[in-house]
């Protein structure tokens, strides 16, 4: 992975640079002893790592405010980072960047059923975000499965996503206002608690822009009323197609599921060896979820039957208990600690039109034997989100390079029938090189000059997203 | 103008000696008023790609919005949103494009509950002022390659480029609806009303006041769903009164009149249209006085105001956005009909503008 030589002169002046922050935060917000801020060399991809300068934990929107302005007067790249469980290296320092780390920012601010949202700061983690308001009926959509850990600073510079996508959108979707910081320290209000932007969308640009486009200190996010209840029904099929043509005739009846989640023959093996949840042994396995009162689940479970017996499934299992409801989403969510109990894995996160479904595990197949390694898939089957996870040996070496161009290849393919790079992970440094692949050079300048716009001397985040060669005119 | 492919569109941009009025069917005529040669994209229609199986339609940016409907009805679908048709209110004719109602990120009843128009909005493809073609997003629902432009898009109202194809996630239609009507509320209980009603886990599609002060709730879905909620919930909000209920086909034309503002329609005076957070609105509406009718739980708030008036100098200091949108172009010429922002908001506003159409000829100040 190609970064941009460290800034030799910001480099020199480390040490007046970590005076100046300490002039601003109290001494144990500002962390420069090298064995410290290994902690933030990496996050949840751990194949690239690199110590920052220094690390910095403000603890308010003003002191996230000092610190960007000393930086941006020192011209000194920052790095924003939430609980750092991306996946796509989106909160990777640079050798002569300061991580700027919300972790102190964790207080609920506001919480308003009658108007149904609940304001933050963002280092609170999301799941603890549907924690502050279950007890009274409420919850927070968004649910990416590191939600127990990841914070909302980190959903909303990835616009997260999660299971239950289909019916209750991904952040952007679910995402009012924020309070932001410029690079410059000059905070502003984007959004509130009203519907809807007075003038161009701001809001809409900040979800998902990587953290580069300033610093989101607080939140506004919608809560929803929890549904009366919610169950799960498992169908197995013998072959990937018909599994995909159920999916799509289930969508066709006007049942809208809240998760559609979908397994393929490795995946069913591997989870099944390592968290016995009874699943059968065939080709394709679907997981539908569905909520409501008692009957009206039991309406939909049943049209989702009729639709599924035209399919001839090898088994259909509806859930008569909550204990069968966990054992059924059970394999599901262990998916990926049985790879990893196989071996090292990559996770992609590719997106495709949910009718290419049965041609693109067709070429997954074919590309796994062409590359030597084996691949199982997990997908989010409502919504065309793909999860295949690559299976390599970090120890055997060239196998992690043959896993990434392997990688490289099945994203292409998603690009190729219609989809996209990244469906909920980001781009970050993973994806940054391939962005050619979906964008042509116009696509990417007119994304590049919205940075040029919130980040004038491209101090924030840097070398992530854009091309090392698309963006080099830019970054000084 | 009129071009009738992205290459004669993008070439009708890079060669325009000056401000271009841009104009999808012609029927929103809002904001200030423009002058500049007139540049129509109602021939780059026609929809390019439809999979119900995947709830995805793909369309060129100048097709009727008819048209569509029509085609996502007969498959049993529809665009979240329920957008509106603002031809009454306005007195305007011609025919709403899909690219006109994105640029105008105009949503109906079903916002509150479903999301505004740029939540459905997946992908985007436009012209910028320098001619250059650009997409963003695509034909997927989950997509986080790149800066989200597609949102931006929304609601730009042709100031950042000229639409040239849009994408949209779609949603099943439900097999039935009912509304449930209750009378004579004053807009705090009203509003009250509604916050219980979308506080609940029935899934309220609209909620709305009239200017009669009837507060009106819809359920959508399975026959035997709709059933069970409308009782759910005229139990759980029996405090508030006896709820008339209106069946399927009176359903729809009620909220088809809620979504076109039709009370307002050949009413004398401005129009203005305030988003806040909904308890606000009881408020707002004391302040402002005149006919209101209250959408999206009390979220939105539609002002009949008397010729002229500068609403935000009533209503004083308030948390939100007002928008006026039917006025002389006399009164939009003197009166910002866009929420002026705060400085560093405008800053970041204006220069997006400024790198998108650096030669500010796309719609120029109509969002000033």
């Amino acid at each position: 992975m190609q970064m941009p030589q460290p800034n030799a002169d910001v480099l020199a002046r480390r040490d007046r640079i970590v005076a100046r922050l300490r002039d601003v935060l109290p001494p144990d917000a500002v962390i420069d002893d090298p064995t410290e801020t290994r902690a933030y060399e990496c996050d949840g991809l751990t194949a690239y790592r690199c110590p920052p300068l220094a690390a910095v934990l403000p603890a308010s929107t003003d002191e996230v405010s000092a610190v960007l302005a000393i930086c941006h007067a020192e011209g000194v790249p920052v790095v924003p980072r939430g609980s750092g469980t991306s996946l796509a290296g989106g909160a990777l320092p640079t050798e002569d960047s300061v991580i700027l780390g919300v972790a102190r920012l964790r207080d609920v601010l506001e919480t308003d059923y009658d108007n149904r949202f609940i304001r933050v700061q963002t280092g609170r983690t999301n799941l603890s975000v549907t924690g502050a308001v279950e007890t009274d009926g409420f919850f927070y959509a968004p649910d990416p499965s590191s939600q127990l850990a990841c914070a909302i600073a980190g959903n909303i510079g990835m616009n997260s996503g999660g299971a239950h996508c289909l019916k209750y959108g991904v952040t952007t979707n679910n995402l009012l206002g924020v309070t932001m910081v410029l690079m410059d320290g000059t905070v502003v209000e984007l959004g509130g608690a009203h519907m809807d932007a007075g003038g161009l969308d701001l809001l809409g640009l900040v979800c998902g822009s990587e953290g580069q486009l300033g610093v989101v200190t607080e939140a506004t996010l919608r809560i929803l009323p929890k549904p009366e209840g919610a169950r799960p029904v498992l169908i197995g099929f013998n072959a990937n197609e018909v599994a995909g043509a159920c999916v799509s005739d289930i969508i066709k009846a006007g049942v809208l599921p809240v998760a559609i989640e979908f397994m393929d023959r490795p995946c069913i093996r591997a989870t099944e060896a390592f968290a016995h949840a009874g699943y059968p042994d065939c080709e394709a396995l679907l997981i539908v979820e569905v909520e409501g009162s008692e009957d009206e689940i039991a309406e939909q479970l049943g049209l989702i039957r009729q639709i599924a017996m035209r399919h001839d499934p090898v088994e259909f299992r509806e859930s008569q208990s909550e204990a069968e409801s966990a054992k059924i989403w059970l394999g599901r969510k262990s998916a990926f600690g049985a790879m990893g109990q196989i071996n090292d894995y990559m996770c992609l996160d590719g997106t495709i039109p949910v009718s290419e479904l049965p041609f693109v595990l067709r070429r997954i197949d074919e590309m796994s034997k062409e590359f030597g390694l084996d691949v199982a898939n997990v997908f989010h089957a409502g919504d065309g989100n793909m999860h295949p996870l690559i299976l390599f040996d970090a120890n055997k070496p060239g196998d992690l390079e043959t896993c990434e161009a392997f990688g490289a290849e099945i994203l292409k393919l998603c690009v190729e029938v219609g989809g996209c790079l990244t469906g909920e992970h980001g781009v970050g440094i993973e994806k940054r090189d391939l962005m050619h692949v979906q964008f042509a050079r116009d696509d990417l300048e007119a994304q590049m000059r919205v940075k040029d716009v919130f980040d004038p001397k491209w101090l924030l985040n840097p070398a992530k997203v854009f091309p090392l060669d698309a963006s080099a005119g830019r970054r000084g | 103008m009129r071009p009738v492919t992205e290459k004669e569109l993008s070439e009708a941009v890079r060669d325009a000696a000056g401000p271009l009025a841009i104009r999808g069917g012609g029927t929103r005529p809002v904001g200030r008023p423009v002058a500049g040669e007139v540049l129509e994209t109602g021939a780059l229609a026609g929809v390019r790609l439809y999979e119900p199986g995947a709830l995805t339609l793909v369309a060129g940016a100048g097709t009727p919005l008819v048209e569509v409907e029509g085609l996502l009805a007969a498959e049993g679908q529809r665009l979240p949103f329920e957008p509106a048709d603002w031809r009454g209110l306005l007195g305007t004719e011609g025919v709403p494009t899909l690219g006109g109602m994105v640029a105008a990120n105009v949503s109906g009843p079903r916002r509150a509950q479903a999301g505004a128009c740029r939540d459905s909005l997946i992908g985007v493809r436009f012209v910028d002022g320098a001619g250059a073609i650009v997409k963003n997003g695509g034909r997927v629902m989950k997509n986080v390659t790149g800066y989200d432009l597609v949102k931006v898009m929304a609601g730009s109202w042709g100031t950042l480029g000229v639409l040239s194809e849009v994408s949209f996630k779609l949603l099943p239609a439900p097999e039935t609806a009912a509304t449930l009507v209750f009378a004579g509320l004053d807009a705090g209980p009203s509003v009250a009303l509604m916050a219980a009603a979308l506080g609940s886990p029935w899934e309220v599609t609209g909620a709305a006041r009239l200017p009669d002060a009837r507060t009106a709730l819809r359920i959508e879905g399975f026959a035997a769903s709709v059933a069970y909620r409308r009782g759910e919930l005229a139990g759980h909000l029996a405090r508030f009164g006896a709820a008339q209920v209106l069946e399927r086909e009176e359903t729809a034309a009620f909220w088809a009149d809620v979504r076109d503002v039709a009370p307002f329609r050949g009413q004398a005076g401005d129009v203005w249209r305030v988003s806040v957070k909904p308890s606000d609105a009881p408020d707002l509406l004391a302040r402002a006085g005149g006919a209101a009718m209250l959408d999206w739980g009390g979220g939105l708030i539609w002002l009949l105001q008397p010729e002229g008036t500068d609403l935000r100098a009533v209503l004083g200091p308030f948390k939100g956005h007002a928008t006026l949108i039917r006025a002389s172009v006399e009164t939009r010429a003197r009166i910002a009909p866009f929420q002026p922002e705060p400085a560093p908001v405008a800053a970041l506003a204006n220069g997006l503008r400024a790198r998108f159409d650096p030669r500010g000829i796309l719609n120029p100040g109509l969002m000033a």
